[in-house]
């Protein structure tokens, strides 16, 4: 490095390597078309190549790289689901995550800072002393904690409101954190397109060519591609983009607000959040504090944020930490998210031979980046889903073996 | 804050109102298969464009119906049940 300093730093000639190549041109054909260019579905690009010898990969992303859900959500990591499926699931996330860095060889800046529920009622502990049972069954790091210990995890927090909403305790989760969610994907792209796999942006689908049960092309603004498999891994736009191949999902589709503060000094250390606000705070490595997560009540396309939502959300952070008050917002957003029935994702085979889904994943689908990406890979390798995907099929719907993971967040939905 | 037409109680603040979602066609659960009941229970209308949704004015218990438009949130209209029954 200080080499090169001394032999660039004065020169014209430095040879200037971006991590993401351009957008080439679109090949008639490929072996795999993953439409979506975010987090998961490069992530699957990067297992695809790297551990399944696939490489012949078109990734489609309608606007820019990571610019849509992969942009918008809040970055939390974690695990302490409710059922043992989506555990077992999200812990291997988390896992991947701990190594994601070194995977990558691109700083994803993970912190494993550990999160804080809070309990204001005490039906609220109850479903946590569930929560840590079942965590710390399937070896996660989650248990139920009581007053002195939420004070001590977070001493400037807020415990009692003169006799409404007092914290009872919490559910802490020392397997909880953040990454940098811009760095996951570009790390999983750099990764991916030096192993041959084409990331194609301003690229719209705009429909799909099915010849029985099976999609024999991919249409796009910029022409048409034959392809072997497709994986749709869209955010918002699953329910739309899937329809276009026939395929109706179980999904309706909702904006989720949120916010970030003007930075300040170092003060919150563990993520914190509580289910009754439905308010979640963690403050980023700038020093901004992001607050999250309202849900529209109602069903929209627009990712505009309201005032009310905002406020909502403000009140439930002054809540907490009163002097938050003046604090300023810097800036604001919302993004559409995919919620099926039973808040957890739709993951692997769709009524179509060749047509795999990473879909559904509503508020809860950063954390899962690296995991829905491995095994989606080794799905689309294999032709078939592997064991730990399996319960998050499409056909659970129709079977009535729903995995309910409603309540396993703060955001208000 | 965004302003809904009820048509009982006229037009009032959007957080008075709780929506129901898209309507749905109704189903015999004696004589429809489980294939279609999973269906009628897990898909809703979630097209961008214009949907029949139900509302409710909380404070009055009034459930009523509105057109409103997936993309733009646009409102189109809010009528009483009555007139859809009416209508089918």
């Amino acid at each position: 490095m200080p080499l090169r300093l001394l032999k660039y730093g004065f020169s014209r000639d430095y040879p200037v390597s971006g991590d993401i190549p351009a957008t080439p041109d679109l090949k008639p054909s490929c072996d795999v078309v993953i439409v979506g260019g975010g987090g998961h579905g490069l992530a699957c690009a990067h297992h695809l190549s790297k551990y399944h010898g696939i490489s012949s990969v078109a990734v489609i992303e309608k606007g820019y790289l990571a610019g849509g859900n992969t942009a918008r959500n809040t970055t939390t990591i974690r695990s302490n689901y409710i059922t043992p499926e989506g555990i077992a699931f999200y812990k291997e996330a988390v896992e991947l995550f701990e190594g994601l860095s070194q995977e990558l060889d691109f700083n994803v800046m993970f912190s494993q800072r550990g999160q804080l529920t809070l309990a204001h009622t005490e039906a609220t502990l109850r479903s946590f002393h569930s929560r840590a049972e079942m965590g710390k069954h399937l070896g996660t790091r989650t248990e139920v904690v009581d007053q002195k210990t939420v004070e001590e995890l977070v001493p400037s927090v807020n415990m009692d409101y003169g006799g409404a909403l007092e914290i009872l305790g919490g559910l802490w989760h020392a397997d909880g954190g953040t990454a940098r969610h811009d760095a996951v994907a570009w790390g999983y792209a750099a990764q991916a397109s030096r192993r041959g796999v084409e990331i194609h942006q301003r690229t719209e689908v705009e429909g799909f060519e099915v010849v029985g049960d099976r999609v024999q092309a991919v249409k796009t603004n910029r022409g048409r591609i034959a392809c072997g498999q497709v994986l749709i891994a869209t955010g918002g736009m699953n329910y739309d983009v899937a329809l276009m191949a026939g395929v109706e999902l179980p999904i309706r589709c909702y904006p989720l607000q949120a916010m970030v503060t003007q930075p300040l000094k170092p003060w919150l250390h563990t993520l914190v959040s509580s289910v009754s606000l439905h308010t979640y705070l963690v403050q980023s490595s700038r020093g901004e504090v992001v607050i999250g997560g309202g849900s529209d009540p109602y069903q929209l396309y627009s990712t505009r944020s309201t005032l009310d939502m905002k406020e909502h959300l403000a009140e439930g952070a002054v809540h907490l930490f009163p002097f938050l008050q003046g604090v300023r917002l810097l800036r604001q957003w919302a993004g559409i998210t995919d919620m099926t029935p039973d808040y957890s994702p739709i993951m692997g085979a769709s009524p179509l031979e060749n047509l795999w889904l990473d879909c559904g994943w509503g508020t809860w689908g950063f954390k899962a980046t690296p995991v829905a990406g491995k095994r989606l890979a080794e799905t689309i390798a294999k032709g078939r889903a592997p064991d730990i995907l399996k319960p998050f099929a499409l056909e659970r719907f129709e079977t009535f073996r729903l995995l309910n993971e409603m309540g396993a967040t703060a955001a208000s939905h | 804050m965004k302003i809904l037409t009820c048509p009982m109680n006229g037009p009032r603040n959007i957080d008075e109102f709780q929506s129901f979602g898209p309507v749905r066609a109704e189903q015999d659960p004696d004589r429809t298969a489980d294939a279609d009941w999973s269906r009628h229970l897990f898909r809703a209308e979630n097209r961008k464009g214009i949907v029949v949704e139900w509302w409710r004015h909380v404070p009055s218990n009034y459930f009523f119906l509105a057109e409103r438009d997936l993309v733009t949130n646009q409102v189109i209209r809010t009528f009483d049940a009555s007139e859809r029954r009416a209508q089918s």
